[in-house]
Formats: structure tokens, sequence, C-alpha cells
């Protein structure tokens, strides 16, 4: 298996690259050091001594790829590609444009997204597992219409709305939580409890019917009808044989995200004012910022990157049949 | 039997927890319990600032915490208008005097075209000190006890607040230098620095050298600068210094309003520029050090902003003079009384328009501004379309408090464009038919629920110069009728049309349709419904409007360039005077050809020559005819539309006093004062958490369990067959 994991990783190094130039070639497409510049010196009273001198202070004073003044090895590193490039992949992600050193903001915003995505995922998954198993319990009947008919209802709304809907029914109207906001430490509970409600509710329509076709396909099953022949109570068959035979899909799509989640979610961290993460990149963009951009999405890229080498090994674990060579 | 204890037990735990919030306390408090009652005042802001170095700082939203921290020698009054300049570190407001190039002093009256220098001496109040801040902690022989810190020295330290000791120490006139210096270094890239290399002595001479220190590490080249000398910036004394302008500037003094003449400790930048204090983000960027009433005690722009009281505070009193509707308003009831009423300023960011609104109705902020969507909730018109408050905000004893603010938004025309620009007489009857047709107040009625008023001329209401009632109109717009400007009608502009050659918006030399290029930088919904407006008006004269819709850094580069044809635009004042909009229209000021702000690249040789003279007059009788004139000029030519000067509305809670909306001084913070009792009382009776869903919500989740139970239990003992 160890060899199996450093044959991934080795294969994450071009794929990182790769994930690098086509970031940096999008961000210049749009944006030129110049504009940078003037995005970040303000809108009043910019002069052309200005606009030079933050690209000089910054790095961004060199040519993108290719520098044709410079001879041999140094043509290609000294630019702005490979400066602002190659330390990322000893995560050494330096200063923000505007001066703030990133890895600072990230090591102190993505606790707060990782106190609402956790809550979220594990009362979610808790939530959606168990009322799938109870739909597929009662397959074929009037319970799994309706549940069904209730599920597709639920997908079909805006998360959008459950949002605000929640920050309306909970907060303005019975004045049961804080409607927005965030404190360190156990202080932190009353103000999640509101995006988390939010969250799992918001996410039962998608994720319960998920596992519902999950466990419907294994319910049809051989060793599923020698249980039951056997005289296993149907309780035990769904939440022994049935479950664990359904956990491979189920933790494809649980073990991938789990490293992206402290990366937050920009629309419920936005609403509750929760300091997180989700809305770093998107700020950045906003502000013309490149050394958050290139970090936040090499970060992704890594992160996904890990969460795919994590759901091969923990098939290994559900799956004695699996084998990483 | 096992089963119904349990369920007692949770039963009695939710009932003690649902009772438990029948108290006195409520639930969706957003602050710590042990603040209630506390002399707090509490609200919020919807973008982080991007700077708080008084030397790089230039937005409104910075300045709202800046101004509260650092002091310039000059601040406005809070309460008279026109707005006037005050001492605030300063003893006084400096009078400047004139020399001639042999250095002979010169009379006040002197004409500018003989005055080579003009003199600001600038005398400080003696024993304002700093506030307390780790980087003048001393050793008790007398070193900076954090000025050589190692990375080991470090270790554990992650905030300010983390380091142990604190120190203080007077401010003198060396720190004043100092700042006007850090202004011309290159690494701090001072919006201003442009606009000093033109008018400070030296200035130019100090930045150049500055620039050849590019190579040298954070704490060598301050070194450097505070070893630097500025030609035209002189220490006299510990309390005095000199400032040295080139030929005469009298809006020099309101520069000295502003937070980029605040003076600076060294020895706060040199603390902050050690290796090792960038990666924990202590930057004197993020971390402001000054002498002002209050010194920001946490800094976390992704949550909340928090300003504490400075125990350092000089003192300062609330001023005794006002307008005399002042004198009834209730607003000097508090003159003469010590400075800062409030002790600690919380501010969270709130990047919603929903939560922060909500927030404010639940009198957990104790002021918020009205956005769109909760306008209608707010406000509402009165009989003569004054805005007044609904019965709902009423009831509950909030105050608005409405203002013009020192901006201008306009429509502008390249004046480089053959079509819309030049000075033939083809293009000016163009740009006038255009200006009548495109309706401003419709505008502000669909798109700012009337927040604004139609401009007349670039000089808003409040700054010398503007004109109320029918000698403001600009008579090629508006009409004089019934008391009140009334738009002209559309048939006159249809007759500028033809005088110009566009008949029915159709160009009589090609027999094709008029068309316009309008450059836009729309990313939404609403922008979509603005540009549809916008074609509208056109439309009414014929004209195909075609949008050109693009991203903000295309936009910009169009404008630099002179590629665009017509465009809105924007200028909020720096300070209150004239000069500072119509430089916007000054031919020298050109954005193509000189990169400065007059975007439309407006040129009109009498024009320019009656601004290089009025620029430099006080504000009389001689500067106002001389403004007329100038606006008359403009108005002809028509290089804008004049679009319109925003209202600012905010609302207040009754327990928020001294709210005075001032558009040019940010430091307002002092002069507010609280009534936390009244505050929690309100929180207590608003906010009472209503449980009956609670109960309804547990006995629903009972009555579907129960039925599930049974019938999980009843399909178990059920048979196959």
């Amino acid at each position: 298996m160890t060899a199996y994991i450093l044959r991934r990783m080795l294969y994450a190094i071009p794929i990182l690259i790769g994930v690098n130039l086509i970031t940096f070639a999008l961000f210049f497409v749009v944006n030129s050091p110049d504009d940078m510049a003037r995005m970040h010196l303000g809108e009043k009273r910019v002069t052309e001594e200005a606009i030079l001198g933050w690209k000089r202070e910054h790095g961004y004073d060199r040519p993108l790829l290719y520098n044709e003044e410079a001879r041999g090895l140094a043509s290609l590193t000294d630019t702005i590609f490979f400066e602002k490039s190659v330390k990322l992949f000893a995560f050494q992600f330096g200063p923000s444009d505007d001066g703030r050193d990133i890895g600072y903001d990230i090591s102190q915003r993505m606790w707060p997204s990782l106190a609402i995505a956790i809550p979220v995922l594990l009362v979610g998954l808790a939530f959606n597992i168990s009322y799938a198993l109870f739909i597929v319990f009662f397959r074929a009947t009037y319970v799994d219409i309706g549940s069904v008919v209730l599920l597709v209802a639920m997908m079909s709304i805006s998360g959008l709305f459950y949002i605000i809907g929640g920050q309306f029914i909970l907060s303005k109207l019975f004045h049961l939580a804080p409607i927005s906001g965030y404190d360190q430490g156990l202080n932190a509970w009353k103000f999640l409890t509101l995006p988390v409600i939010v969250g799992v509710i918001g996410g039962i329509g998608s994720g319960t019917r998920w596992y519902r076709t999950l466990f419907l396909e294994e319910i049809a099953k051989d060793y599923v009808r020698t249980a039951r022949a056997k005289g296993l109570s149907e309780r035990l068959v769904l939440f022994r044989h049935v479950l664990g035979n359904a956990l491979i899909p189920i933790l494809t799509g649980v073990v991938v995200v789990l490293p992206l989640l402290f990366m937050g979610s920009l629309i419920t961290e936005s609403f509750f004012g929760i300091p997180g993460l989700g809305s770093y990149t998107i700020d950045a963009i906003s502000n013309q910022d490149f050394a958050i951009v290139r970090s936040m999405v090499f970060l992704g890229a890594v992160l996904y990157i890990l969460g795919l080498i994590l759901t091969d090994i923990s098939y290994t674990l559900v799956d004695p049949r699996v084998r990483l060579q | 039997m096992r089963l119904s204890n349990e369920i007692r037990i949770w039963v009695l735990g939710l009932s003690a927890l649902l009772l438990a919030g029948c108290g006195e306390s409520t639930w969706n408090d957003p602050y710590p319990a042990s603040d209630a009652g506390s002399n707090i005042y509490y609200s919020s802001f919807d973008e982080r600032p991007k700077h708080l170095d008084p030397a790089r700082s230039y937005s409104s939203n910075e300045y709202a915490f800046l101004a509260q921290i650092y002091e310039p020698p000059l601040q406005y009054h809070f309460l008279l208008k026109p707005y006037r300049l005050v001492p605030l570190s300063a003893a006084e407001v400096p009078t400047p005097r004139y020399f001639d190039a042999m250095g002979n002093l010169l009379p006040d009256d002197a004409p500018a075209s003989e005055i080579d220098r003009s003199d600001y001496l600038i005398r400080i109040r003696p024993g304002i000190r700093f506030q307390p801040h780790p980087a003048f902690a001393q050793t008790s022989d007398g070193r900076y006890r954090y000025h050589d810190l190692s990375a080991a020295d470090l270790s554990g330290i992650n905030r300010l607040a983390d380091f142990s000791e604190v120190g203080a120490r007077e401010l003198t006139a060396e720190d004043f230098v100092y700042q006007i210096k850090r202004l011309a270094a290159p690494w701090l890239h001072s919006p201003i620095a442009g606009v000093m290399r033109q008018h400070i002595r030296g200035f130019a001479e100090l930045a150049d050298g500055l620039a050849q220190t590019a190579r040298q590490g954070e704490l060598e080249r301050i070194e450097t600068l505070r070893q630097a000398s500025l030609a035209g910036v002189e220490v006299l004394d510990r309390y005095q210094f000199k400032i040295s302008i080139e030929g005469k500037y009298p809006q020099f003094h309101y520069w000295l309003a502003m937070p980029f003449f605040a003076p600076m400790a060294w020895e706060a930048d040199v603390f902050q520029a050690q290796p090792g204090m960038a990666e924990r983000n202590i930057l004197l960027d993020w971390y402001p050090v000054g002498t002002g009433p209050y010194m920001l005690s946490e800094n976390n722009p992704n949550l909340r902003m928090v300003l504490e009281r400075n125990p350092n505070f000089h003192g300062e009193s609330y001023p005794s003079e006002g307008m005399p509707e002042d004198r009834t308003s209730g607003i000097l009831a508090d003159a003469g009384k010590p400075l800062p009423f409030i002790d600690r300023a919380v501010y969270s960011l709130e990047k919603e328009d929903i939560p922060r609104w909500t927030k404010f109705l639940q009198g957990f902020y104790d002021s918020s501004g009205i956005s769109s969507d909760a306008f209608d909730q707010a406000i509402q018109m009165d009989a003569e379309g004054e805005p007044i408050l609904t019965e709902t905000m009423r009831e509950r004893g909030i105050a608005l408090l409405t203002s013009v603010e020192p901006s201008i938004f306009y429509l502008g025309f390249n004046m480089l464009d053959p079509v819309v620009g030049g000075d033939s007489q083809r293009s000016r009857l163009l740009r006038r038919a255009i200006s009548i047709a495109v309706d401003y107040e419709e505008f502000i009625s669909i798109f700012m629920n009337g927040r604004g008023l139609v401009a007349q001329s670039p000089i808003p209401p409040g700054i010398f110069g503007h004109r109320e009632g029918e000698a403001g109109i600009n008579p090629f717009v508006y009409e004089w009728r019934d008391g009140r400007p009334e738009r002209r009608d559309l048939k006159e502009a249809r007759v500028l049309m033809e005088q110009a050659g566009y008949p029915g918006g159709v160009d009589r030399d090609t027999g094709r349709s008029l068309a316009i290029n309008y450059e836009a930088v729309a990313t939404g919904p609403d922008d979509r419904a603005r540009l549809a407006w916008i074609r509208k008006q056109f439309a009414k004269l014929g004209i195909d409007l075609v949008i050109r819709s693009t991203d903000y850094n295309r936009f910009q580069e169009k404008i630099r360039n002179g590629t665009g044809q017509v465009f809105m635009w924007g200028w909020n004042a720096d300070y209150p005077d004239p000069e500072n909009f119509l430089f916007l229209l000054y031919g020298p000021n050109g954005k193509v050809e000189h990169q400065g702000e007059n975007a439309s690249n407006y040129a009109n040789a009498e024009f320019d020559r009656l601004f290089e003279a009025m620029k430099f007059m006080d504000d009389g009788p001689e500067r106002q005819a001389m403004l007329d004139r100038m606006i008359e000029i403009a108005r002809t030519d028509a290089p804008w539309i004049w679009g319109f000067h925003p209202k600012a509305f905010s609302l207040h809670h009754r327990w928020l006093h001294n709210a005075h909306p001032n558009q040019m001084a940010n430091n307002s913070l002092k002069y507010r004062r609280l009534d936390p009792e009244s505050r929690q009382e309100a929180r207590r009776d608003w906010n009472q958490p209503v449980l009956w869903p609670l109960w309804a919500i547990a006995a629903l989740v009972a009555a579907l369990v129960l039925p599930v139970v049974w019938m999980v239990r009843r399909r178990e003992r059920s048979t196959a067959l």
C-alpha cells in the first residue's frame, strides 16, 4: 500500500503543476499586473510611477512566463510564474498582495469553517442514512412514495431559501438563535446551531435520495435474500448487511469531501457571518489578489488529490476484496 | 418502565432548557452576556478595510476606524456648516506665511504669481501621548523591550495582545515629520505621494532618493527614512514644525485634516518591521498606533474590529458652538463635557443586508444604513415628497438622519471622441439634447429610492460655490417654474438634435441612425435594469445606445485610452473646496494625455485659466463670481450630464445620542453617547424567545415517531404471506 500511495503522490506533482499553470493563465488573461496594481493602490490619484513601484515591490515587474532578456535557465526562473509558484510546493504561501500572511489567515479561518462543516456532515450523514433505511424498510408503500415526493421537493428548493427561511423563522420570528455572528471556543455553539440546522435540512433531499437508491440496489441482491431466509429481522438485515455493503459508494462520496470541508461554504458563511474560508478565494478574485488565488487553488487541488487517495485507502478498510498495489 | 423513565428525564431536561429561556436573557443576543448593559457601541461593516496605515489608507470604510485612532493636526468642526477646520493635535489652525523668490515675507493678500513658497508653522499641543503599545515598552536601562526580537522571543506570540509589556511616550513634532517622510517612501505606495511631490518642497528629491533603497531590508530602510532629510519639512523644536509648500496652495489646510498627516511614532514602524511580525500579521497596516480617543484592540476583519477607549487620550470637550437649529435639537446638550463618551465600539462584519437589518431591528446594532430591500419597511414619503419614518420605526423610537454627500455621480462624454466630444457646435448641441433626455429624477426614484439630489453643476450642496434656487439651476436642462426646477420638455431636446444634424436621431450626413457606445461595468441583474433604463433615455431621441459591458479592468483601460464614448463615473470629495470638484474638468488634468482625474478629457482655455486663478483664492464674492463663470462655461459645453449627488440616510436607535451627519468629519465616534440601560430594556422587550414552536416540534416528532415505531414492530411481526 505504501508503494501505491507514493506512486499516487508522484502522479500528483504534474497535476499540481498543470493546475497552477491553468490558474496562472486564467488569472492573467483577465488581470494584467498593471490592473492588479491599480486595484491595490486605490482608484484615486494613482500615478504611473506608483504602479511601477507597486509591481517592483511585489515582484510583478518580471515577464509572465518567459524572460527573453535572461539567459539559460533564468529565462524560465526569472518570471512571475516561477517566482510565485515554486514556493507553493513547499506550502510556503507567503504574503498576500495586500501584505497579510496567507498561511496565517488560512490557519485562523479554517476552524470556523470546520466548526460548521463537520457537524453538518456528521449529523446530515446520520440523519440521511437513517431516513433512507427507514424509507427502504417501507419500500413500495405510501411511506416510500410520500417520502420520495418530499425529498424531491426539498432538493428542488434553493439552498439560499433554507438559509433565509431559517434566519427568518428561528431568529427573526421566534428569537431562538442569533441571526449571524461567531465567537471563539465553546461560545461558538449558539452561533453554530442555526447554520448547522439549516445545513442539515438543506442536504436532506439530495442526501437521503442518494442513499435510498444505494440501499435499494443492495436490497435486491442474493445475500440479503439469504439473510432473510436465515430468519434475521428486517432491521438487522438493513443495518448490518445492507448498510455495510453500501458503504463503498457512501465512502466515495464522503471521504473525498473530508479534506475540502475546511475550505468552507461561501453563501452559508456570508449569511451567518462565520469568519471561515468560504469567501477567501472569491474576495481575492474580486480584489485581484493573485497570491491568495493561486494559494487557495493549489491547496484545493492538493486536498482533492488527498481526498481521492484517502477514498482508495478507505475501500480497503470496508471491503476485504480490495487491495491497493 | 425503563423507557418511560428515560422519556421522563428527557422531558424534564427539555422543560428546564425551555424554562431557562423564560428569564431575563435573550437567546438571540450575539454578544457575551457579560457585556449586557455596558457602554459599548455596536455597529457593522460590510467590507474589510484594506489598509490601516495612515500613509496608505484612502477609503471611507478605512477612515471609519482610522479617524478614531490617529489624530492629524486639524479636524472638521462637528456641527458647523459650511465645513470649518479646527485644531485637533495642533494648538491652532496654522496661517500660511508667503515668501517671494528672494525669501522676502509677503503680505497675506499677495498675488499668487508672486508667491514662491508658503510656510505652514504648526504648533502641536504639549502633553499628548501615544496609546499604550509594546513598541514603546522599555527595560529598566532604557532600551526598547521589543525592538530586537529573535525567533525564540516570538514563539507563543500570535497577536499584539500577547506582548506582556506596553509603554507610551509623548507626541513630538518629530512624529509628524516622520510621517510626512513616510508619504514619500516608495515601498509604502502612498496614494497622495504624486500630489505631495508637486507641493511639498524637497518631497520629490526625497522620494527619488528613497527609491534607491529598494534592495534594503525593512528595518534598514526605516532607518534610512529616519535619517533622511526633507528640505521642505523642518522640526523647529519639540512641539513645532514647519512645512514649506511650493507657491500658494490654500487647499493644503484640508490635507492637514486627513490621516495622511497624522503623526507616526518611528518606534511603531521599527517594532512591526521586525522579522517574524509579518508572518503573524502584526503589521503597522493592521495595528494602528495613534494618539486618538480610541485604539484598535481587536483586528479580525473577517469577523469584527474592536475599538477601546485609549487610556492615554489627552482629552477634548464636546463642542459648545453649533448652528442655530442645534440649540433646539438637543445636539448641544453635552456641550463642554469630556470626550469620548463610549468605552468600546464593536464593529461586526456583515456581508449580507438581511442579517444586518434584522440585528438593527432587534436592537443589536445601534445605528444602520438602509438597504434597498428594507427601504419601504423603514421610510415613506410625506405629502411634500419628503422622506419620513414608517409607523413601525417611529414606534421603536428610531430616528432618521439624512444629508447630501459631498460626491457626484455623472454621465461623462469623452471629449476626444469625434461624435460626442469636441468643441464643435454640433457636438455641443448633441450633448445638451442628451442632457435633457436623460431623466435623472426618474433614475433617482427608480434605482435609489429617492436618495439623491439631481446635480445642477459639479459642486454639491454644502461646498462653497454651490448655488441654491433659481440661480443654481442649469438653464440648458431646467426651467424655473412654480418655485422649483423643471426639466425642459423633450421637444426642446429634439429641436436641439435637429440643429445638431441628427433629426429623429438620424445623421443627416450619412442617413443612418446615430449609434453611441456606452461603456459599462455590469455584473448583476440590477445592472441590467439600469442599462435598460439608460438605453431607453437615449432612445427618446432616436439614438441607438450600444451597451459595451465589460469588466472593471477593461472599463478603466478604455477610459484611460480614451476609446469610450459615454460612461458613468463618480467622485467623492477629499476636502470641501470647489477646487476638488472643478479639477475634474481642468484640461491639464485630462485622463488620456496627463493620466489625471478629468475622465471626460474636457479642455476649455477660459475654464482652465479661471481654474488656475480660482484655486488660489479665498472664499468670497470674487471667488463666487469666478466659480459662477466656470460653471456657466461647463454647462454650455456640457462635457457631463451632471447626474446626482447621493443622499445618505441613516437610522439610529433612541438610546444613541449625538448622531449627527457630518460628511467630512470621520472622527465622530468620540461625540456619540449611549444609554445602555435603555438599550438593554429594549433588547429584552423585543427579543423574548418564542418557545411554543419548540413544544410544537417536540409534539410533532412524538406524533410521527410513535406510529412509526408501532408500524415497524407490526411489520417485523407480520408473516411474509
